[in-house]
């Protein structure tokens, strides 16, 4: 086909469009505009997209409105409805009245806090150190680079790790959903990689003018990595929110319980919720389990738009290639 | 590593002219001095004391919480009492592993983890392949933002969240089985019936997992040279045979690395989801190899056959995962510790 003169005009911009968003960003954001060589869209195959994305975007979205509704809702129209609502007229915040009227999910809410907050600067703080200092070749770095590989090849099991946090002392301390959490490997190799990536000549010249190693990282290497500590710090916070097994396993103190083991016991396998949250009066359980639920989801939900901004800048799929 | 060792020649090494407080240079002296002979191992510690002090942190967690807990796997070797401790439990060889071999428990375990490694291989696996083929023919920016941002959401969402929205809308008393009785239906055990479980988990994962595990995908999408496509479009081939002849073979490379990896992952269906769902389900369909060392070990005071058990299991994926990296390097594909190395 003769098309030299209809191919070689688009090419130039298009190729390099597409070629810039391709190298380091994970390519999100590149096309903006149809290329001249894509044929038109067939109508058929444009319904048949926006069906499947619509629905896979409803299946995701509906449950979350139904909760966050519901939990919402005032009793008389869920009574109307008949327990779910999408959308609350006369919304009121009854339920959440209902399940922080007692101790109890204020003290979960407090725990899940602080372990949260807590679990996230330590973890980067080792994170950190490690990375940094097994980023360049030095005394030690390559065998305790291995160290830190092995990990994603085994884990050492439940039993073994349970024996180890109770011979530690720290069953039924808040530290038994801390200190299992610090270090991923995982994590570790996405700030690695990032560190890799820094020019070497920034860090001899500081090292000329005399700066230690600590100084180097805190001074220089650190501003340039606030987009990856950011985005690390919010994996492991976000881990630390979710976490609700090592609970079950490490806590028996029902004080001591975080959100997700609450909202596990009472909603999952629906316990008595009047009962244990320590609540006189009731709205209707549907919505004071949703309550709970949206207790859970909210963090998430907020730090979520952070989170999401950084995905666009390649900072994990540019550590997952290598 | 070797990409910031082959960074080294291009910079001019300062070598020993430093003033003292520099301590020498980083890898580019090193490489100087290991062509002259490697500098000692005094001189190393002096240069790098401070940075093999920044990893004290993470080998205390790693000592702590990795290779201790490693070495404490020997209980699945001995009749472990709590009130006796490892030191003073007795040894009973492989006894625990024989028990194992004769427990129908644990061959559930086994038979539903691997049921569920299909499930999840034939329905889950090309889920993100698909989805991300579809993002990427998207040419509204605006769209693709949106839609990435909606499906991302699920994977920061906590299992027992998820297992909870499930519930809310497919529960028994769930707004799906609420508005089949409205309409004088009989109610649909969506969570409950063990027969479905498994569907049930795979579309659970699926709803959680697919939009994030599309990422990976989308990146090696956007790797594709787009000259490719207009020089096969100005010969005239299609969206499809676009499709078939460049696209494919584009991620041919990512397809076999993560579907060799999932292999060698094959005893690892996940844990909290089935834990969560054990009470609702009942173990005959939900009892996998992780929740059978939980409830074994923690909960039954088995704690030897439950060890014998998650050994058992480790040492199997490990090989697994092990024995998987090779075939990808056989394959010609760069497979994962290599990367991760590098």
């Amino acid at each position: 086909m003769a098309t030299q003169t209809i191919v070689r005009k688009p090419s130039g911009p298009q190729r390099a469009g597409r070629r810039r968003t391709g190298r380091g960003s994970s390519g999100l954001t590149f096309n903006p505009k149809r290329p001249a060589w894509k044929e038109p869209a067939s109508p058929l195959y444009q319904a048949i997209k926006a069906v499947v994305l619509g629905l896979i975007t409803l299946s995701i979205v509906l449950p979350i409105l139904l909760v966050v509704s519901t939990s919402l809702a005032d009793d008389q129209q869920l009574v109307q409805a008949g327990g779910f609502v999408l959308w609350p007229t006369h919304p009121t915040l009854a339920s959440y009245q209902a399940i922080f009227s007692g101790q109890f999910m204020f003290r979960a809410l407090g725990v899940s806090a602080v372990v949260t907050a807590v679990g996230t600067v330590l973890a980067l703080f080792v994170t950190i150190t490690m990375a940094y200092a097994t980023s360049r070749p030095v005394l030690f770095g390559r065998p305790v680079l291995l160290l830190v590989l092995f990990t994603l090849l085994f884990a050492p099991g439940l039993i073994p790790m349970f024996l180890m946090v109770k011979q530690l002392g720290l069953l039924d301390t808040l530290w038994s959903l801390i200190l299992p959490g610090i270090f991923g490997a995982f994590n570790f190799v996405v700030m690695r990689s990032f560190f890799m990536n820094i020019p070497q000549e920034l860090i001899e010249s500081a090292r000329i003018d005399g700066a230690g190693d600590f100084k180097i990282l805190w001074k220089i290497v650190l501003p340039l990595s606030k987009a990856v500590v950011a985005v690390v710090g919010l994996f492991y916070a976000v881990g630390f929110w979710n976490a609700f097994f090592n609970a079950m396993l490490y806590i028996n103190d029902q004080t001591k319980f975080p959100v997700q083991l609450v909202l596990r016991n009472y909603v999952v396998q629906g316990g008595g919720l009047a009962d244990q949250l320590g609540i006189a009066t009731t709205p209707p359980p549907q919505s004071m389990q949703m309550a709970i639920v949206v207790v859970a989801l909210l963090p998430i939900l907020l730090v979520y738009p952070f989170l999401q901004k950084h995905f666009n800048k390649g900072v994990i799929t540019g550590a997952i290639k290598g | 590593m070797s990409s910031a060792t082959s960074q080294a020649p291009s910079v001019p090494a300062p070598g020993r002219t430093l003033p003292p407080a520099g301590q020498g240079g980083r890898p580019q002296t090193r490489k100087k001095a290991s062509a002259a002979g490697r500098k000692s191992l005094g001189a190393r510690w002096k240069r790098d004391r401070q940075m093999v002090l920044m990893m004290v942190p993470g080998l205390l967690f790693l000592l702590l919480f990795f290779y201790i807990p490693i070495l404490g796997n020997v209980i699945a070797f001995q009749d472990y009492q709590p009130f006796l401790g490892i030191l003073n439990s007795d040894w009973v060889g492989l006894q625990n592993f024989v028990d194992l071999y004769f427990d129908p428990d644990f061959w559930v375990a086994l038979r539903n983890t691997l049921v569920l490694a299909l499930w999840q291989l034939l329905l889950f696996f090309p889920v993100p392949l698909g989805l991300a083929l579809i993002v990427d023919s998207l040419i509204s920016t605006r769209i693709r933002r949106w839609f990435q941002s909606i499906v991302y959401l699920p994977h920061f969402l906590s299992w027992v969240l998820v297992i909870a929205l499930f519930q809310q809308v497919l529960g028994g008393a769930g707004l799906v089985n609420n508005e089949l009785r409205h309409l004088g239906l009989d109610a649909i055990p969506f969570m409950t019936n063990p027969d479905t479980f498994p569907l049930l988990a795979t579309v659970q994962l699926v709803w959680k997992d697919a939009g994030w595990a599309m990422i990976i995908f989308l990146a090696s999408l956007a790797s594709i040279d787009g000259s490719l496509y207009e020089a096969a479009a100005a010969d005239g081939a299609g969206r499809w045979r676009r499709m078939w002849h460049i696209t494919l073979p584009g991620l041919r490379s990512i397809i076999i690395l993560l579907l060799i990896l999932r292999i060698g992952d094959i005893l690892s269906v996940g844990f909290e989801q089935f834990l969560l769902q054990h009470d609702a389900v009942g173990p005959g369909a939900s009892e996998v190899l992780d929740t059978f060392t939980y409830f074994a070990g923690v909960v039954g005071g088995g704690w030897s056959m439950g060890a014998a058990a998650g050994l058992a299991k480790g040492v199997v994926g490990a090989f697994l995962i092990f024995a998987a990296n090779k075939v990808a390097h056989n394959l010609g594909e760069p497979g994962i510790f290599s990367k991760k190395a590098g």
